[in-house]
């Protein structure tokens, strides 16, 4: 019962590096995404004889990583409105039919139905959610499980499968070597998302409903505007993740982008965005999403069977939001 | 350090010559969060039996000396004895059972659950929380879902249930900032009766004039470090503001509160021309029905501050909710500037110029978010305004508000973080960052320190100088005369009479508040 108050003066500097790092996650993340990589690097040469930090290892990473980082983009957005988005996945599974089902009509026209067909459930979702009032987690699941029914019928039929070439170009093509193409469209995305969460309106309003919406709403915001906005968001992103996949594997199929669904999640949670809303952000996100796909190249390395992933992406998700929970409850 | 340590209790300066074993004895308490001290060195001591009065200044660290003593966060260094005992609790639970009860500045309940579910949580006794409650003569329902209970319940509630342990030190963290003053009367009821059984109260309050009724001694913290204890009847007001503040500040407070009290006597010229106001009449209500108003008519001009006095319950927060388009009215009118005026949802009012300062200020705060983001988020709530941000602009408006209400922004990254009293400037500030012109402050005061208080009273009567219409509700009524040209008194949900601002003393307002008619009442 008695402690030595010595023992508890720690010295200032080292507080206010533990602050530094609470508050800016993504520091220790980068960390921990550096240990990853010389985990696989040793790994791999252990196994195959060959390093893993190699240009071409970390660009096929990247290439690999893009589908996921889109994905999770939306996925962000959402969930920094205290929502969430389970559709994701058929909705970039969605986006990849539409835009080969029309690619035979012109490249403009088989991007434009993938993103419509996003644009499309994202809206469903939203105006479930903002004016409706409908749980999230039971809107998306019921507009994932109509699209998965639909697209069941399509799946069944052959149809011609024209993937547009500026699908399949940026889904798979590297330029100078090892600069995916995806990358670039990724860069993009990263860039007005971060700047976008930071200096717009509609970014300061994501953060406001997710932190607080009665404060929000007594702000003069109308709720249903920014969910509705966000949903249609996150669809329009998991289309965009739809085509990059679609892209690199030349050949739309239902499960095309099932295990994404868990893994935005995941990735969102690692990146130290709060599930309950208002706190967060993109930067986090990317790293989240390379993390996992290391982590994914790390297991198949090791031979790991897909429920093994499975117990251990839904393993981090559980660790880590009750860290997280820990950690911004008690400073 | 080993077995009990026993310690002189301090001598006061005005030579208390008892030397009794302190109850409680904090030395050198400090918490640092990063690079903000939030508390660099207080000691504390309080005795068996007494009422001890912990004041200071918003952020001066006074909650964050109670988590450290009642076992929310460990403190960096310092020691704490109780009982004779040196202790650290390690939980707010083993706290309790050292015998030292904590009522929180902010409501500690979760208000997804009923009463019962939250008491069962904690494992709370019900009855025994039921008893303190009848004890104070309330009744709680305890099947409602703790979201719907109004603030003050939820305090008493808090109370009930610290009391319940029936605790050696019970600690009061501003317990009755937002109590009305019928409910403040039941809490010093409770203090003294503690103080009879010789248990001990440690009390955190802005309001000096409480201290001078129940507090047998005081200590004052500035900055993070305890600068003095003393016997509140001996020092009287102003020596605790000046401890408080310091001396020079405490000199320009001084100064500040003459010239404030000039302006409240010269400021309202209004009155002087009663078919004035008629004329610019902004905002008018006509036989207004929602919830607990019944029939409530009034009018504000431009550049008048109209005060509302009322107990507990009487209609006042349905009042202005209906005016911030929170709620629909029953019946009657409302018209703004002659025409009629229905909000349907906050924006609606706020687009018209009609902002709310609501009387909880969790409601309105972004608690995650930066100060910056808390004052300016209105500006952004029409997606007219959803594009890139102004920085430049937004940066200079939020500055502003800052500067006028003097916000620390010592900790300004999250406002969560901020001291209770800071939290309540943002939500002032944010309107002042985005501009109205009927303003409806519902307790605006609440948790603000004696020195910030007179700068709110001084700001609201310089925008009422500049034209806005404003519409006050303080439970604290000595702030009426201060702020407010006319001051209607409700109850039961009709205005029963009307004072103008300087006649409005707590005897004249409490009349009137009770319902009784102020000649019968005089005769
Ligand atoms: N988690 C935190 N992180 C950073 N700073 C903090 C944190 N909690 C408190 N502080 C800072 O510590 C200081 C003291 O806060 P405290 O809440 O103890 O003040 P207080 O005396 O209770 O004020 P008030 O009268 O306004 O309630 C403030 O400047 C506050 O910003
Ligand atoms: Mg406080």
């Amino acid at each position: 019962m008695t402690a030595a108050p010595e023992a508890l003066a720690r010295p200032g500097r080292l507080r206010a590096a533990q602050q530094f790092l609470a508050d800016n996650p993504v520091i220790v993340l980068v960390g921990v995404l550096a240990v990853l990589f010389i985990v696989t690097d040793i790994v791999n040469r252990r196994d195959i004889g060959e390093p893993f930090i190699t240009w071409n290892q970390l660009s096929t990473t990247l290439l690999v990583a893009a589908p996921l980082g889109m994905i999770a983009a939306g996925q962000t957005l959402v969930m920094l409105t205290g929502g969430i988005d389970l559709s994701v996945a058929l909705t970039a599974t969605a986006a990849a039919f539409a835009t080969s089902w029309q690619g035979g009509n012109g490249e403009v026209q088989g991007v434009a139905a993938g993103l419509a067909v996003g644009l499309g459930i994202g809206l469903v979702n939203g105006i479930g959610v903002g004016i409706f009032r409908v749980n999230p987690l039971i809107m998306t699941l019921g507009t994932s499980s109509v699209t998965f029914g639909l697209l069941s019928i399509y799946a069944g039929k052959p149809f011609e499968k024209i993937v547009p070439e500026i699908v399949s170009t940026l889904g798979s093509d590297r330029f100078f070597d090892y600069l995916p193409a995806n990358l670039l469209l990724w860069v993009a995305v990263a860039a007005i998302l971060i700047l976008g969460l930071r200096y717009t309106g509609y970014g300061r309003m994501l953060y406001a409903v997710g932190d607080n919406p009665v404060a929000a709403r007594l702000a003069g915001v109308r709720l249903w505007q920014v969910r509705v906005v966000v949903y249609a968001l996150c669809g329009v992103f998991s289309a965009l993740g739809g085509l990059l996949l679609v892209g690199f594997t030349a050949n739309p199929d239902l499960g095309l982008a099932t295990p994404y669904l868990l893994q935005s999640v995941a990735a969102v949670v690692i990146g130290g965005t709060s599930i309950f809303g208002g706190w967060g952000g993109y930067s986090g996100t990317i790293v989240g999403v390379l993390i996992l796909t290391v982590l994914g190249s790390l297991l198949t390395l090791l031979d790991a069977e897909e429920w093994q992933r499975q117990v251990i992406y839904g393993s981090i998700i559980i660790v880590l939001t009750a860290i997280y929970a820990r950690v911004s409850g008690t400073d | 350090m080993e077995g009990a340590v026993f310690r002189p209790l301090r001598v006061s300066c005005n030579g208390m010559s008892k030397q009794t074993a302190a109850l409680l004895e904090a030395r050198g308490v400090a918490k640092h969060y990063g690079p903000v001290a939030a508390l660099r060195a207080a000691d504390l001591s309080v005795a068996p039996g007494e009422i001890h009065a912990l004041l200071g200044a918003n952020g001066a660290g006074k909650s964050t000396l109670v988590k450290c003593l009642s076992g929310v966060i460990r403190p960096d260094t310092g020691t704490i004895s109780f009982g004779g005992r040196a202790v650290r609790a390690r939980s707010p639970m083993h706290a309790a059972r050292l015998g030292l009860a904590p009522v929180f500045q902010d409501p500690a309940l979760v208000p997804d659950l009923s009463v019962t579910q939250n008491l069962r949580l904690t494992g709370m006794p019900l009855g025994r929380v039921r008893a303190e409650l009848a004890a104070m003569e309330l009744s709680v329902n305890f099947n409602e879902q703790v979201g719907d209970l109004a603030l003050p319940v939820l305090r008493m509630l808090d109370l009930a249930r610290a009391l319940a342990r029936d605790p050696q030190l019970l600690i009061l963290d501003e317990i009755t900032a937002a109590l009305p003053s019928d409910l403040a009367e039941r809490v010093f009821a409770v203090m003294r009766e503690r103080r009879e059984k010789g248990r001990s109260v440690l009390f955190i309050t802005h309001r000096l004039a409480e201290v001078i009724a129940i507090c047998d001694r005081a200590t004052i913290l500035r900055d993070g470090r305890d600068v003095g204890t003393m016997v509140p009847r001996e020092g009287g007001e102003a020596r605790i503001v000046e401890i408080m503040l310091g001396p020079e500040a405490a000199r320009a407070e001084a100064r500040a509160a003459e010239l404030s009290e000039d302006d409240v006597a010269v400021a309202p010229d209004a009155r002087e021309r009663p078919d004035a106001v008629a004329a610019d009449a902004v905002l008018e209500l006509d036989g207004l029905r929602a919830g607990n108003v019944q029939e409530l008519s009034l009018r504000i001009a431009a550049g008048e501050v109209v005060g509302v006095a009322a107990l507990e319950g009487q209609g006042q927060d349905e009042l202005f909710e209906v005016l911030a388009g929170e709620r629909k009215p029953e019946s009657g009118e409302v018209r703004l500037r002659g025409k009629p005026f229905r909000a349907r949802h906050p924006y609606d009012a706020i687009r018209k110029g009609v902002v709310l300062v609501p009387p909880d200020r969790l409601l309105a705060l972004l608690p995650q978010r930066s100060v910056r983001e808390n004052v300016a988020a209105p500006h952004y709530s029409t997606p007219l305004r959803w594009g890139p941000i102004n920085m430049r602009d937004e940066g200079r408006r939020v500055r502003h508000a800052v500067d006028a209400l003097q916000i620390d922004m010592r900790a300004a990254r999250q406002v969560r973080r901020l001291s209770g009293g800071n939290q309540q400037k943002v939500t002032i500030a944010r309107w002042l960052a985005s501009g109205f012109t009927t303003l409806l402050c519902n307790d605006p005061t609440r948790g603000v320190d004696v020195g910030t208080k007179r700068q709110v009273y001084t700001l609201l009567r310089e925008l009422a100088a500049d034209g806005a219409a404003i519409l006050f509700f303080s439970s604290e009524l000595a702030e009426f005369p201060l702020v407010c040209d006319r001051v209607l008194t409700v109850y039961g949900g009709r205005v029963t009479a009307e004072l103008p601002g300087p006649a409005a003393d707590e005897a004249s307002l409490l009349q009137a508040m009770h319902g009784l008619d102020l000649e019968e009442a005089v005769a």
